[in-house]
């Protein structure tokens, strides 16, 4: 694991996290989406902060797409699960969400399943069939 | 009849949204290391591969999929039974899937953090 796929898995979380936060900020002013004033949603994507959100997320994409072309699906999941986390922390810091305490308590079991996996092995290496070696034949002198 | 919308919904987004992302990192290892393949052919290359790839289309479109399916769950139930149920589900179902499809080694260390991260993401809407 060198520097530069840590660097993408770290991209990889905080992208997702900022961008889904920025998308929550905008779609909060466009407000609320229903059957009666669908056209908002369209409308929706000229706010900044959707656009921004939008930009950050096809980044996330971008990462989360290279992460796996070097390491296993059930390695990336869990190692970016603790976007879930800056997503909390950034929801009551940054957009001053109410976060109760059973909601740290997942952060805190996250952040326990995140540590597990990072520790391990990323990724599975598919040995080859080993084919016997024929048995060496006695040579009559 | 709600009930069973809902949950029927919610076990398609878990469906196909694990079958978009065992298509889409099957697609990505097929490819290989995307960073080591811009540096030797360029970004427009890479962009190339990935977007011509069946694999990779057919994950997308199974993503696509499970968003609407999303949304239409979110019609019928809350998004706090929703998002939950369906995120931590996604997680489980993807480990079983990998292990599966893409013969990944599941060992007990990504069975826990699979575990620890589902209930984490369920107490996380509550």
């Amino acid at each position: 694991m060198t520097l530069r796929k840590y660097l993408v898995l770290l991209g990889v979380v905080v992208f997702s996290a900022l961008g889904n936060v920025l998308l929550s900020r905008g779609m909060k002013q466009v407000g609320e989406i229903s059957f009666h004033n669908f056209h908002q949603l369209f409308s929706a994507l000229l706010n900044v902060w959707v656009v921004g959100g939008i930009i950050l997320l096809v980044l996330f994409f971008v990462t989360y797409l290279t992460a796996l072309s070097w390491a296993d699906l059930t390695y990336v999941l869990p190692a970016t699960a603790i976007g879930y986390v800056l997503m909390a922390l950034l929801g009551r810091f940054f957009l001053h969400e109410q976060v109760s305490t059973l909601r740290w308590l997942g952060v805190l079991l996250i952040t326990a399943g995140v540590g597990f996996v990072a520790g391990g092995p990323s990724l599975t290496i598919h040995e080859p069939a080993k084919v016997p070696l024929p048995e060496p034949q006695e040579v009559e002198p | 009849m709600k009930y069973l919308y809902t949950w029927g919904a919610i076990l398609v987004v878990v469906l196909s949204s694990t079958a978009g992302d065992i298509l889409i990192s099957h697609a990505m290892k097929r490819i290989g290391d995307l960073g080591e393949l811009r540096r030797r052919k360029g970004i427009l290359h890479v962009t190339g591969r990935v977007l011509t790839s069946y694999n990779f289309l057919l994950g997308l479109a199974c993503m696509a999929c499970s968003f609407f399916s999303l949304l239409f769950a979110l019609s019928w139930a809350d998004v706090s039974l929703v998002g939950p149920a369906s995120a931590s589900l996604t997680f489980i179902a993807n480990a079983f899937a990998a292990r599966i499809f893409l013969r990944e080694r599941v060992d007990v260390r990504r069975w826990t953090a699979a575990l620890l991260v589902a209930a984490g993401v369920t107490l996380l809407a509550v």
